[in-house]
């Protein structure tokens, strides 16, 4: 009785419907090209309930602050949204204050001040062209939304970072340029940024490439998706709910055609 | 009847003076309903559904928008970010995009499936056409204000097809961009735009309905309503069946939404725009794919544009192209294989679309193009002459006198 509506037709007609949807939809990633592949990480942030780690997102954002923020800035990120990450409000401001921003006085004059929590990070360069000149024409692109910006972002930017190796012998690399296993085209602008020890983490943790390349991605991550945890957060009670308003709504269905299935 | 319908004293009152609440009754409480509707028939409401929340949203986010070159890729940043719940009105209204088009292209294909298109509801079709030619002007110009590369170049190459129009193509593409570029003015009219079509579709898609409920619904078997024994109220059988397609719906929707928000968007669009700067593909949002395949199957650009324009064009004169006076797919039995054909071929069109124009997509491209406009040109117009249909049977409710297997499998069923 309740097989009429969809019995004769939805097992004929809905499953290649279905399918066409699906098909469609994943078409959309094929359209990429030459694929390289990265090594595929197990991030503590994929899949619908995962999370960052918060010493590893820390960690990154020390990476960024000593290594990547030379060239590289996050114009999107404002020093506030590091309570995020677990900073308290007096870390916060005295990391804000390390950086100084124009602005105008009383009497009109651009002086410096030091950055305050509500200021956005403040980028190495003043504009793009500073910022091409300083780095042999290569512009340095801003880290806000990395990892949101390239396909496979999260294991693309730690396989970039690690993938510095000597270029092959018949490869002639440029002077300025540099050899990565991961880029398209494999010369890169920018030098490898990350060595044994570059950095000395404040919880021990031995600062190998490949961990700070992890490290720093996760912040990275973080940077591009600030909303990523309230999300799926959210996501699951609306899923929750859906699920029994299908269910509710089903048998209620059920029960007031009744009458007419059994005609 | 009229005057006792209503209990609420108010109602009454106001119901006598303007009658909205008899006209609500009519359409959508006792409105006639053929009883054998499938769960095809749910993608109508759902098309509404979408076309709402993308209104809400779509205004909700232009009170934090800013169109203007310099501001608009970072105000789209600063919803995210800072605007409360912003990210969620955003993905919403950005996977609500590519929702709204998976629902209406099910919507199209039933229609195409079930003969919904044939007499008396040629002007409901052409109306549905209408429809979609607006959605894709309005889904076009709303990729374009988030401001990122695809925006842009996605822009630059769309605009630039009319620049193909012999003779005054060049001054229409200027005219169009109001400049020399897709820039800033370019940006602030398709955010006018982006804003006003779809009211449009709102005006169209009443229309649609006032055209749907002048003969009511098509069905599975495809034969008109007989009598009062072949229909149900609309409510509460649809308006129940509807609301449970709804929660199913939302379902897949909010998963999208909630744990995978970019998967239908491309990378690119992270990125400003950047006139010096050429992504490696420019590639179209996926419901485009099958139409830029067709664009760029034909190796002439004047040609390719006048192509991807027919290929809606000719559901326009669909009605008129089917020369079959069966309806539904159910009694056709060569017509209904060639309905999976074509859907094969829609598919196999989106998917060239998203492959670069070169070596073999190129020639399959051609050949899905080609059967494209066979199907419809040459197939819809000649099978009716070969085809034998099956039996139609006499009723909705009593299918059995007409013989045919399928008609009393069907009333077996319905008898259940």
């Amino acid at each position: 009785m309740i097989k009429c509506s969809s019995s004769i037709f939805s097992k004929n007609i809905l499953r290649p419907f279905l399918s066409v949807i699906i098909i469609c939809i994943s078409s959309v990633s094929f359209g990429a090209g030459e694929k390289i592949n990265y090594p595929q990480l197990n991030w503590s942030f994929s899949g619908i309930l995962g999370t960052f780690d918060r010493a590893s997102q820390q960690r990154g954002l020390q990476v960024y602050k000593e290594v990547c923020s030379g060239c590289h800035g996050m114009r999107l990120l404002a020093y506030r949204n590091l309570k995020a990450i677990g900073y308290n409000e007096d870390e916060v401001k005295a990391f804000a204050s390390e950086n100084s921003v124009n602005t105008i006085n009383d009497d009109g004059e651009v002086v410096e001040r030091p950055a305050r929590p509500s200021d956005k990070f403040v980028s190495p360069y003043p504009n793009d062209k500073a910022a091409r000149a300083a780095n042999g024409g290569a512009y340095p692109p801003d880290l806000s939304l990395i990892v949101k910006a390239r396909p496979d972002g999260a294991n693309y930017l730690h396989a970039l970072l690690t993938g510095y190796i000597d270029a092959p012998a018949d490869k002639k690399v440029p002077d300025g340029m540099y050899y990565n296993k991961y880029y398209s085209g494999n010369l890169i602008g920018m030098p490898q940024p990350l060595y044994e020890d570059g950095v000395e983490y404040a919880d021990g943790t031995k600062a190998t490439p490949d961990q700070m390349a992890k490290d720093v991605t996760a912040f990275l991550a973080w940077a591009s998706e600030p909303e990523m945890e309230d999300r799926k957060r959210l996501g699951v009670s609306v899923m929750l709910f859906l699920l029994l308003l299908t269910a509710l709504s089903y048998f209620a269905m059920k029960q007031i055609w009744a009458p007419i299935k059994n005609q | 009847m009229s005057k006792s319908k209503f209990k609420n004293p108010v109602v009454k009152w106001i119901d006598h003076r303007l009658p909205v609440f008899s006209f609500m009754d009519h359409e959508l409480n006792h409105y006639p309903t053929p009883k054998n509707l499938n769960y095809f028939w749910n993608f109508g409401s759902l098309a509404g559904f979408a076309l709402v929340t993308m209104i809400i949203t779509g205004i909700v986010l232009s009170m934090n928008y800013t169109a203007h070159v310099d501001y608009a890729f970072d105000s789209v940043e600063r919803i995210m970010r800072d605007v409360n719940h912003g990210w969620l009105i955003r993905y919403i209204h950005m996977n609500g995009a590519s929702f709204f088009f998976i629902v209406v292209y099910i919507h199209i294909f039933r229609g195409l499936y079930y003969g919904s298109y044939k007499a008396p509801r040629e002007l409901l079709w052409i109306l549905g056409v209408l429809i979609l030619l607006l959605m894709m002007a309005t889904a076009f110009m709303g990729y374009v204000l988030p401001w990122g590369q695809m925006s842009f170049w996605g822009a630059t190459v769309i605009t630039n097809l009319f620049s193909a129009i012999p003779l005054v193509g060049e001054n229409i593409v200027t005219w169009l961009w109001g400049g020399f570029s897709v820039d800033n003015s370019t940006l602030n009219r398709f955010f006018s735009l982006h804003f006003v079509l779809p009211f449009v579709i709102v005006g169209v898609v009443i229309l649609h309905l006032v055209a749907l409920h002048r003969f009511g619904s098509n069905n599975p078997i495809g034969i008109d309503v007989k009598g009062t024994q072949d229909t149900i109220p609309f409510s509460p059988y649809y308006t129940i069946k509807d609301l449970f397609g709804l929660s199913v719906f939302l379902s897949f929707f909010a998963a999208a939404v909630f744990f995978f928000p970019n998967f239908m968007g491309h990378p690119d669009n992270y990125i400003e725009a950047n006139p010096m700067v050429t992504p490696a593909h420019i590639v179209p949002e996926w419901y485009f794919l099958p139409f830029y395949a067709i664009l760029r199957a034909i190796p002439d650009k004047l040609g390719g544009v006048l192509f991807m324009f027919s290929a809606i064009a000719v559901l326009f004169i669909l009605p008129w192209l089917d020369r079959s006076s069966v309806r539904s797919s159910q009694f056709r039995p060569i017509y209904k294989i060639f309905f999976w054909i074509l859907l094969v071929d829609c598919i196999l069109l989106g998917y060239l679309g998203a492959m670069p124009a070169e070596g073999i997509y190129v020639v399959l491209s051609r050949i899905a193009t080609a059967y494209y406009f066979f199907h419809f040109l040459v197939l819809f117009p000649l099978l009716p002459y070969i085809e034998k249909t099956k039996p139609l049977p006499l009723s909705i409710s009593e299918p059995i006198l007409g013989g045919a297997a399928t008609a009393s499998a069907f009333a077996t069923r319905e008898k259940k």
